[in-house]
């Protein structure tokens, strides 16, 4: 593209084309240095520790930790079946498979719940006066920039057996012995509805702020009811931010690592917990890395059905 | 004495949002009154006091913890919002170019890829880079979290941006000034306020974090989450409640700078 430089500029047509290629060329110039650094650190410290994580999930584990530069299937084969150490007969290894199938099924429940209770909520935050929309956003999206452990810690402390609740029942004799919801299934429920809920609620308002309301009145106009309204008319036209926001929530719901393993206690473990002990206790990184390229297959499965129904709705942000 | 018929109203949807506030603050708010409380427990009130708060204070461990957190915060918003500011100049108000979606998706990986992944792959590298070169150290800490506080950054500054017209630039520019004459009287001054957005984000994701800190870190690297859990695993004192309303403080400052901040944009 570059024009020769013994072609001097003799038409003013020509030295206008000239100049105007020189500065495209500067352009191009001043945006690869803006953008080298961002890239070049997000790309050695972001993405290439993904190919090592890719390359450790093929070699054996080392005896103390790390890894041993062996090429072994080992990790994966680990994963979904168990070798018998007396006959050498291959079965499914439910431990794993139950904990994997654990948190889909724990984070899709929190994703459902979180959307129950999602809807309604950022429906009403549409449906306020403008100055009063800001103030609600404001509210439901600070507890997302808070600490998330600490979050996570004051939910435990509401919970557990002597927490407010079950003190509270027990008082007005509801109860008499406390309900145990600690280290259930029940409270990493409840933990991953309380932590991610924010992230149901901004896509869902960005999508219903847009509606229009004179569509619901043509409803109303042809006797609709108010379920009829809502099912007919207003839930289809919020689906992009329904979409989006399941996303929002069960992708981290997924990976979700704290609640688990403060509100399971360590014994209802999900898949990140089980990724985090073998960088641990358990001390096999291959395995570790097979699992954690798992998830991220699903992970990027959700994204990919986010980027072909729902990324015309609001992006999170 | 018919009300207005109301075409937004569905029935309960009232009572669920408001419910919804009150369980995302009814346990940080108990958190937080029982870190006043003059007891052992964090349920029964008795007086109120600011013994824990001192004890925190004292704590040599939650010290240092603090000193390391905020170090790192500092060092890692700093670059993370230098390198955002850069790379949003970069990525908007301009047409479309080649390879222009390419870097907006590396730089919004780390917001793609679940935490824990992240944490594994970064522990896996630079336990590869020490075992080749023996470096340790808090540097390693500092890489990972202005990693992850880069796409915080950008969205505001990237926000700013795109809303600030050319114009003035150009008037600029026919006024016979250079481009970096253009960008540090022009562009620069009106970009700071989406500058500092970005760095209050980038500073509270890397004061918060655990996921990656806690897989990263080396020994004496105890950042203040770190130290929380840590805690929390040997049993739940008012102590830590004192600590975690500090914590909560810290963020819900920065984050109440980031809103100020965005609110002047749109006014």
């Amino acid at each position: 593209m570059v024009a020769p430089a013994d072609i001097s500029p003799t038409s003013d047509s020509q030295k206008l084309a000239r100049a105007r290629q020189i500065d495209a060329r500067r352009k191009r110039n001043t945006r690869l240095y803006l953008l080298l650094p961002g890239l070049v650190i997000i790309g050695l410290f972001g993405l290439m520790p993904l190919s090592i994580t890719l390359v450790y999930s093929f070699l054996k584990p080392g005896s103390y930790g790390g890894v041993e530069w062996v090429f072994s299937l080992d990790a994966y084969v680990q994963f979904f079946v168990e070798r018998d150490i007396f006959d050498d007969t291959l079965s499914p290894n439910w431990a794993y498979i139950s904990i994997f199938s654990r948190s889909i099924g724990l984070s899709f429940g929190a994703t459902l719940g979180a959307l129950i209770l999602g809807f309604p909520t950022a429906y009403y935050i549409a449906s306020k006066p403008a100055h009063q929309r800001n103030f609600w956003l404001f509210l439901i999206t600070l507890p997302f920039w808070t600490n998330l452990l600490i979050r996570t810690y004051a939910m435990l402390i509401i919970i557990r057996d002597q927490g407010v609740i079950n003190l509270a029942l027990m008082n007005a004799g509801i109860i008499d012995k406390p309900i145990s919801i600690l280290y259930t299934d029940t409270a990493v429920f409840i933990g991953l509805i309380y932590s991610y809920l924010p992230f149901m609620v901004l896509p869902l308002y960005a999508s219903l702020e847009k509606l229009d309301l004179r569509l619901i009145e043509a409803a109303y106009d042809l006797y609709a009811s108010r379920f009829k309204v809502l099912t007919k008319i207003i839930l289809p036209l919020a689906k992009p931010g329904i979409v989006a926001g399941c996303i929002l929530v069960f992708i981290p719901g997924l990976g979700a690592y704290i609640t688990p393993e403060l509100l399971g206690g360590g014994k209802k473990l999900m898949i990140g917990n089980l990724i985090a002990i073998q960088f641990g206790s358990s001390r096999n990184w291959p395995f570790g890395s097979a699992a954690a390229l798992i998830l991220m297959a699903v992970v990027m499965l959700a994204l990919l059905l986010y980027v072909r129904h729902g990324a015309k709705g609001a992006r999170h942000g | 004495m018919a009300k207005r018929f109301d075409l937004r109203r569905q029935t309960g949807f009232s009572e669920i949002a408001w419910f919804c506030l009150f369980a995302l603050y009814a346990p940080i708010l108990m958190l937080v009154v029982f870190s006043f409380n003059d007891n052992r427990s964090v349920v029964k009130w008795t007086e109120f006091s600011l013994r824990w708060y001192y004890e925190a204070f004292d704590n040599d461990g939650i010290r240092a913890a603090t000193a390391i957190s905020l170090k790192l915060a500092f060092v890692s918003a700093f670059f993370g919002t230098i390198f955002a500011t850069m790379a949003a100049l970069a990525t908007t108000r301009t047409k479309p170019y080649k390879g222009m979606y390419l870097a907006y998706a590396v730089i919004n990986q780390p917001l793609m890829i679940p935490e824990i992944v992240t944490a594994i792959a970064s522990l896996s590298l630079f336990a590869l880079i020490k075992q080749l070169t023996g470096v340790t150290g808090i540097g390693y800490l500092m890489l990972a979290h202005t990693v992850f506080t880069i796409p915080f950054a950008y969205m505001p500054i990237r926000a700013r941006l795109e809303d600030m017209t050319l114009t003035l630039e150009q008037a600029a520019a026919d006024l016979y000034a250079p481009p970096t004459k253009v960008f540090w009287k022009v562009t620069f001054p009106l970009l700071i306020p989406g500058i500092v957005a970005g760095a209050m984000l980038a500073f509270v994701v890397s004061l918060d974090d655990v996921i990656i800190t806690l897989m990263v870190a080396g020994p004496g690297e105890t950042t203040l989450p770190i130290f929380i859990l840590g805690a929390i695993r040997r049993g739940i004192t008012p102590e830590i409640n004192a600590v975690s309303t500090i914590l909560l403080v810290a963020s819900i400052v920065f984050v109440a700078i980031f809103f100020l901040v965005q609110k002047k944009r749109t006014k």
